[in-house]
């Protein structure tokens, strides 16, 4: 009985590993591009104290604005982006991937007995996971140490920065489960530059990165709330600040593993649709 | 001359790839077009911002577009001169009997951005039509000598950064603060980022001279010297005086990475 057990846990332990490999792989080797790291830090620094200080006069001006969030709501929004913004951007891509596609390399990733989906999704993921490791503290740092109206606050209690961690890592999958979507785009068109171009606009928007989602208007807010967008940076970021809390914030982390599920479902299947009409020209 | 013929090279060969082209022009408008969708959201909830209305950010955000839109345009061989240098095809540049500046313009032509300086003309001509002034003919050739100020300005910028090339080869993602984040400040009046940046994208790199300073003439807040905002575009031009020296100083100074 107990021999069967371990049997079974040592078959789960292989199935996992080469993906788990891949994520240790692809995290170490990311973290080899440490000056680009600290021209990234400078970067989104900056950009940080722009839209601070944009906000800050906005909010600054009459007291007019009905039913948006606190000028420090937004202010810690925005700083968490900055620091996060590797973990959720969708429009970060691997060149590499999409080489592998365009040049036809990948069909020596489909001889070795792997699922490319879970492979390559590993590999998104330690990417993401990398380069935010290497950029998000010096930039929470920075944000935390300036002066009062500038500057970012703690989460209100200890529950909210549990569930923030939670939901930011699982909007990390949200995003890695959208972005799959665009190598099966390659696979079908081959160039991607263009579509890529157009997608990354809208999702840039979408996502709550040109301006936060609970700033823009309440029907496109309702209209959003039923996309994964939200459920990549704006939630995490609203239940950092006690924006969404208590029962409110364990459904929503439930809407973010159900949008989990879905797009990693529809995306490997997806795959398999795709590469069963692969065809590799030569070699 | 020469600089055409590099630019109908270029034509030709974007014409090759002909559905990339267009969905890229859509891409482009697309950004612009929800950059300024996401201005009128912030004034839909806030109505003014320190002072400012919709039609005055929406003028700066047309003109900052329409300036960066050309500027890349034709100076994406500045823009993305690591290239050249990283590949070594800088050194080819250099053998050849022609003017250095012209070949690195002709490097590259990027026709796609047009796609944004589409929708910035059509933002202009809206907050043109909305910002309440009566557009007499030396107004027009102020609010012209915005945008045209502001190509020189990022022209001018593009050459700083791929003067830095020379020193640090990798293209500096540094040069993204004040290439891309000057056109995120300057889609608002400037003053809104507080005195220490007012001064600083006024007096080192001045952007102010074709955002807030020429506005300030268009919207009749000038005080004193009416005569010294209308020529701010002018005086801003400058700036690419000091930046193509810089750039001069950089090409006498390269050595090559080798191939």
């Amino acid at each position: 009985m107990s021999a069967v057990k371990t049997r079974n846990m040592s078959t789960i332990t292989d199935i996992v590993r080469p993906y788990a490999s891949m994520f240790r792989i692809q995290f170490i080797g990311q973290l080899q591009y440490r000056a680009a790291a600290w021209a990234g830090i400078v970067t989104q620094f900056f950009f940080g104290f722009v839209f601070v200080m944009m906000y800050s006069a906005f909010y600054g001006g009459e007291a007019g604005a009905v039913g948006v969030p606190s000028l420090q709501t937004i202010i810690s929004y925005q700083w968490l982006k900055q620091a996060f913004l590797m973990m959720v951007v969708l429009w970060s891509q691997d060149a590499d991937l999409l080489n592998q596609i365009v040049g036809g390399h990948v069909a020596y990733s489909l001889c070795r007995p792997v699922d490319l989906y879970s492979l390559w999704a590993a590999r998104l993921l330690a990417n993401r996971a990398a380069r935010c490791a290497l950029r998000f503290a010096p930039v929470l740092i920075l944000a935390f140490v300036l002066p009062a109206p500038y500057g970012m606050i703690p989460p209100p209690n200890v529950e909210s920065g549990l569930l923030f961690i939670v939901s930011l890592l699982l909007g990390a999958l949200v995003a890695v489960g959208m972005s799959m979507f665009l190598y099966v785009l390659t696979f079908v068109t081959l160039s991607s530059v263009g579509p890529r171009l157009f997608i990354g606009a809208i999702a840039d928007f979408a996502t709550g990165m040109i301006i936060p989602i609970p700033l823009m208007p309440d029907w496109l807010q309702r209209a959003l709330a039923m996309t994964p967008f939200p459920h990549i940076a704006d939630l995490p970021f609203r239940i950092y600040s006690g924006d969404i809390a208590g029962a409110a914030a364990g459904a929503a982390i439930g809407v973010q593993v159900f949008w989990v599920i879905t797009l990693g479902i529809t995306g490997w299947l997806a795959f398999r649709v795709v590469l069963r009409r692969t065809v590799v020209q030569g070699g | 001359m020469i600089y055409f013929k590099y630019i109908r090279m270029q034509l030709r060969s974007l014409a090759q790839y002909r559905s990339t082209f267009w969905f890229m022009i859509m891409g482009q408008s697309l950004t612009c077009a929800l950059g300024f969708a996401s201005m009128t959201m912030m004034f839909d909830r806030f109505h003014t911002v320190a002072g400012w209305t919709y039609a005055e950010a929406a003028l700066c955000y047309a003109a900052v577009f329409m300036a960066f839109s050309i500027a890349e345009c034709v100076a994406r061989g500045f823009d993305s001169f690591s290239r050249l240098i990283v590949s070594g095809d800088f050194d080819r540049l250099l053998l050849r009997p022609r003017a250095l500046t012209l070949q690195v313009l002709g490097s590259s032509f990027e026709l796609t951005r047009l796609g944004r300086l589409i929708v910035g003309g059509t933002i202009l001509q809206f907050a043109a039509r909305n910002l309440g002034v009566a557009w007499t003919a030396d107004k027009v050739v102020v609010l012209i000598m915005m945008i045209l100020s502001g190509v020189v300005i990022f022209f001018g910028v593009f050459m700083l950064g791929a003067a830095m090339c020379f020193v640090t080869v990798e293209g500096l993602e540094i040069v993204n603060v004040f290439t891309d984040g000057g056109r995120e400040i300057a889609s608002y009046p400037l003053p809104i980022y507080g005195k220490t940046a007012l001064r600083f994208f006024t007096f080192i790199i001045p952007y102010g001279c074709f955002n807030y300073l020429p506005l300030l003439y268009l919207v009749g807040r000038a005080d004193g010297h009416a005569a010294l905002y209308a020529l701010s575009p002018l005086i801003g031009m400058l700036f690419v005086i000091p930046c193509a020296f810089v750039w001069k100083a950089g090409v006498r100074r390269y050595l090559s990475t080798g191939n």
